[in-house]
């Protein structure tokens, strides 16, 4: 219990972090209305939700100077969570290319037989 | 408990409590949850012929005015635990307040958002992009309607129980799903209305 | 903490209600897992047996039951191919969630955890209740499916798409599935929790029974590979119930009409997400079994396991491991080959902690003492039984000879052999292991021979023929096998495997009578009647309300058997050494 008191409550650190959220909140639909191509605007989109969402983990949920097992339990959660995302969307994009193609090859192949018939 | 372990110095527990451990255990099975939802939507869109662009399908002004909504809330309920562990019950019960208002307001919001849609006769059925946004908005809405839950009750509870030694500790872990659910829409935000 | 106070402090009366029906001791649910569970199990099991019968005799009404079916499932007695393929679905979504994980984490982890680490009680005990009132109404309603509109499941425990968003039936499967999986999420953050927190002093992770460890690791493969799956089933309600499209494709035909959908799904998402569970979900069928073998061959034994660090290791890697290996399920499906050949790489590393965890145990048995109780008469079987499993999964994890084995009657005899020959009777060893743990009475020991030899030799029968048939090329889900030509020469082998399943059920008979027997008229056990060391083994049989009279201490690992000098060949872990 004396965990909890050793949280000095000094709730500016708390304000500047809100004021950093707005401010970045504020940006990232600023960026939006540039409309960039889908590549460059996913990287910084992504780029600016993450640094969000560390400043909230890591100033409203008290990670900062959290204890090692929720380190732990947090690296194992995200370490599954790439796995979860990269190998079904690696998978996905090959066969979606093999979909196209395929797409492709059939057109062709009507193309081909329709002067036939 | 935690006095009769902390009299053998070879104590084997982590150092956290468990109602903080498990809230963080609960939140890592959370975000592998909404990480499938996240999946979902990249492998449906890069394996899309055409995915619409968010700011010609959704309303972005009202997206962000709930991103601010939701961003205060979490500064309040940040706040009402404070307020919890410095046992000032009339603070703590004004921020709680507040947090549950914001919530409320997050949620008619998302309610006028999706009367227009529904107006325009857009459903989750009529296209996979809509089926993505109703299924990622609506599940997020359904936790905040949770944290609503869970968030009431301890502001009721707090007439009697505010004194109760674990009571700061309930807030805060309502505080870190709530801040959770706010990590999740930080994330939706972006994905679903601005790329 | 407050569970601590509540236990020692609070002594009213319980109600009825509150002690045997809505109880929050550990005990009292883990006993009431294990009696659903079991029950669970003799239902999958009696669906399986309406199967051997259509297998074996394909077309000739089913006897004695036949005429009771109704004639829609049934008609004369003759099974129907959709009746087959809800059976089908059923047995396996029954056996697998409702049967044997409520069976070995939520009964023998339950009871026995708390125990093992000198805890009185879960850490939180409402919760634990709670998963098991998730859990009861979650698998009556599977079971309210035989009799709801459209009748239940019938595209396989796998619930493939976009086949499952068409089929009748699948609407009540994933809203169950969702309860279930929500059921199994609590208990796992709850195991955790208690694990981690609640040990008895002096005992640190590296004295931690093998059974804990096992328990520790599939709690966190629950916790982390059952939300993907639980997000996957709600999006399958979707496209099931709100019409969405995140599995159907665009241009798809049924019957000769084009789908009304909006299409733009993909099939494949759907076996991503589901094997990014079922994969994982393999584990958690088999780390609990292997963890009750590993308690039971070092009390057998009498002496220390051989290899604990070593043990310890291979489990966390096979849980890591666990969750990278899963599309060897789907080589066939037309995923990436480029990613089959990734899959193929970590299916046979992850073979690598499995072959060394049964290594482990293998070599525990040089040099001990073995005592022949029927424990660990079933602990001995599950050293080639699932050595078997295991090795004949190799082939179908190479991806050439996966080209050939995929589909077969190879692959059910494969995971059969992994789950009925492993888990399950390594489950019945833990039940004949902790049954005096459990109500202070021992289960008699020549029905229990009857039961082991009957029922070994049984499994054999019924799944040995399937490594012969699949070789062959028998396909595995067909309804009437016959209706391939290149089916016939195997069929007899049908006849043989499901005499056997009926015979199996014969032998289980002895172990329901032995079981409900010696509950009330068994012969009182002495308080370690394996004379084992660990902790569970410390307070009465069965244990008071909190369990420990006075927490225990620790002093020393879990397995010290025939220490040198001691005066008795066990040396439990919390008794004092004397200098």
């Amino acid at each position: 219990m004396s965990e909890q008191t050793a949280h000095a409550h000094d709730i500016r650190p708390y304000l500047f972090v809100f004021g950093a959220l707005l401010v970045l909140t504020v940006v990232t639909v600023t960026v939006s209305y540039l409309h960039l191509p889908p590549g460059p605007a996913i990287a910084l989109g992504l780029a600016i939700a993450t640094i969000k969402a560390a400043l909230v983990a890591a100033f409203f949920m008290h990670l900062k100077g959290e204890r090692a097992i929720i380190y732990g339990l947090i690296a194992i959660t995200v370490f599954f969570l790439i796995v979860l995302f990269v190998l079904p969307i690696t998978d996905s994009n090959w066969t979606s290319s093999r979909r196209v193609e395929h797409a492709a090859v059939g057109a062709q192949a009507e193309a081909a037989e329709a002067p036939a018939r | 408990m935690s006095t009769a372990v902390a009299a053998h110095p070879d104590a084997p527990t982590s150092g956290v409590t468990n109602a903080k451990l498990g809230i963080w255990l609960f939140l890592a099975s959370e975000v592998m949850l909404f990480g499938t939802l996240f999946t979902t939507y990249l492998v449906l869109r890069m394996g899309a012929a055409s995915w619409p662009r968010g700011w010609d399908v959704l309303n972005v002004p009202m997206g962000m005015v709930n991103t601010f909504v939701l961003i205060t809330s979490s500064v309040t309920i940040l706040l009402a635990y404070v307020k919890a562990s410095e046992k000032n019950k009339s603070g703590f019960q004004l921020y709680m307040g507040l947090t549950i208002l914001l919530s409320f307001a997050f949620l008619v919001i998302k309610g006028f958002e999706y009367g227009a849609h529904f107006a325009h006769g857009e459903f989750p059925s009529t296209s996979i992009f809509n089926a993505v946004y109703f299924t990622m908005t609506g599940l997020h809405g359904f936790h905040v309607i949770c944290g609503i839950i869970v968030n009431s009750g301890l502001l009721y509870l707090s007439g009697e129980d505010f004194e109760h030694p674990l009571f700061a500790g309930r807030v805060e872990g309502a505080g870190l799903y709530w801040h959770f659910v706010d990590i999740v829409w930080i994330f939706l935000f972006p994905a679903l209305y601005l790329l | 903490m407050n569970t601590h106070d509540e236990h020692h402090g609070g002594h009213h009366e319980l109600t009825f209600w509150e002690k045997y029906v809505f109880s929050v001791d550990h005990k009292v649910i883990g006993l009431q897992y294990l009696i659903t569970s079991f029950i669970f199990l003799l239902i999958g099991f009696s669906l399986m047996m309406l199967m051997r019968w259509q297998l074996a005799f394909p077309g000739h009404p089913i006897p004695l039951i036949g005429g009771l079916l109704s004639s829609s499932l049934a008609p004369n007695g003759v099974m129907t191919g959709e009746f087959y393929n809800q059976l089908g679905a059923m047995h396996g979504t029954i056996m697998v969630f409702l049967g044997i994980v409520p069976l070995a984490v939520g009964a023998f982890g339950n009871y026995i955890m708390p125990l093992q680490i000198g805890a009185p009680d879960m850490a939180f005990p409402r919760l634990n209740m709670m998963s098991y009132w998730l859990y009861l109404p979650g698998g009556l309603m599977m079971l309210s499916s035989f009799i709801m509109p459209g009748g239940p499941a019938q595209s396989g425990w796998t619930s493939y798409a976009p086949l499952a968003i068409i089929n009748p039936g699948q609407t009540v499967w994933l809203l169950s599935m969702v309860v279930i999986i929500t059921s199994s999420l609590l208990g796992a953050i709850n195991f955790l929790v208690t694990g981690l927190n609640m040990r008895a002093p002096g005992l640190s992770l590296d004295r931690l029974p093998i059974f804990v460890w096992a328990q520790l690791v599939t709690s966190v493969l629950l916790l982390l590979a059952f939300p993907p799956l639980e997000a996957a089933a709600v999006l399958q309600l979707a496209d099931r119930v709100m019409g969405t499209s995140f599995y159907l494709p665009s241009g798809l035909i049924i019957l000769g009409q084009p789908l009304k959908a909006s299409g733009g799904g993909q099939p494949l998402l759907w076996q991503h997400l589901f094997w990014f569970l079922a994969h994982p979900e393999v584990y958690v069928l088999v780390l609990p079994p292997m963890g009750i073998v590993s308690e039971i061959i070092a009390s057998g034994t009498r002496k220390p396991l051989h290899g604990y660090k070593t043990m310890v290791g291979s489990m966390i890697s096979l849980g890591i491991m666990s969750f990278i290996v899963w599309a060897h399920h789907m080589f066939l499906s037309g995923m990436s080959p480029m990613l089959g050949n990734f899959f193929l790489v970590t299916t046979m590393i992850i073979s690598v902690p499995s072959v060394a965890i049964l290594t482990c145990m293998i070599f525990s048995l040089k040099g001990g003492s073995i005592r022949f109780t029927v424990p660990m008469m079933f602990a001995l079987a599950f050293l080639p039984l699932f050595g078997i499993g295991g090795l004949t999964g190799l082939p179908l994890g190479l991806t050439t000879t996966d080209i050939y084995l995929h589909d077969t009657y190879y692959v059910i005899g494969h995971f059969h052999y992994v789950v009925v020959t492993g888990s399950i009777i390594a489950l019945f060893a833990g039940t004949y292991y902790w049954f005096p743990k459990w109500y202070g009475r021992k289960m008699d020991e020549t029905l229990g021979k009857i039961h082991f030899w009957g029922t070994v030799i049984c499994m054999n029968g019924i799944f040995f023929p399937m490594f012969i048939q699949g070789m062959a090329g028998q396909n595995r889900r067909y309804f009437d096998p016959t209706a391939a030509h290149h089916n016939i020469p195997t069929q007899p082998l049908h006849i043989v495997s499901s005499v056997f399943a009926w015979l199996l059920f014969l032998f289980q008979l002895p172990f329901i009578y032995n079981f409900f027997k010696s509950m009330w008229h068994g012969e009182i056990s002495e308080e370690n009647p394996w004379q084992a060391t660990t902790l569970e083994w410390a307070c009465p049989s069965p244990p008071p309300h909190g369990n420990f009279a006075k927490t225990p201490r620790v002093y020393r690992g879990p397995y010290e058997y025939s220490l040198p000098g001691h005066k008795t060949d066990w040396f439990p872990q919390n008794e004092e050494a004397k200098a």
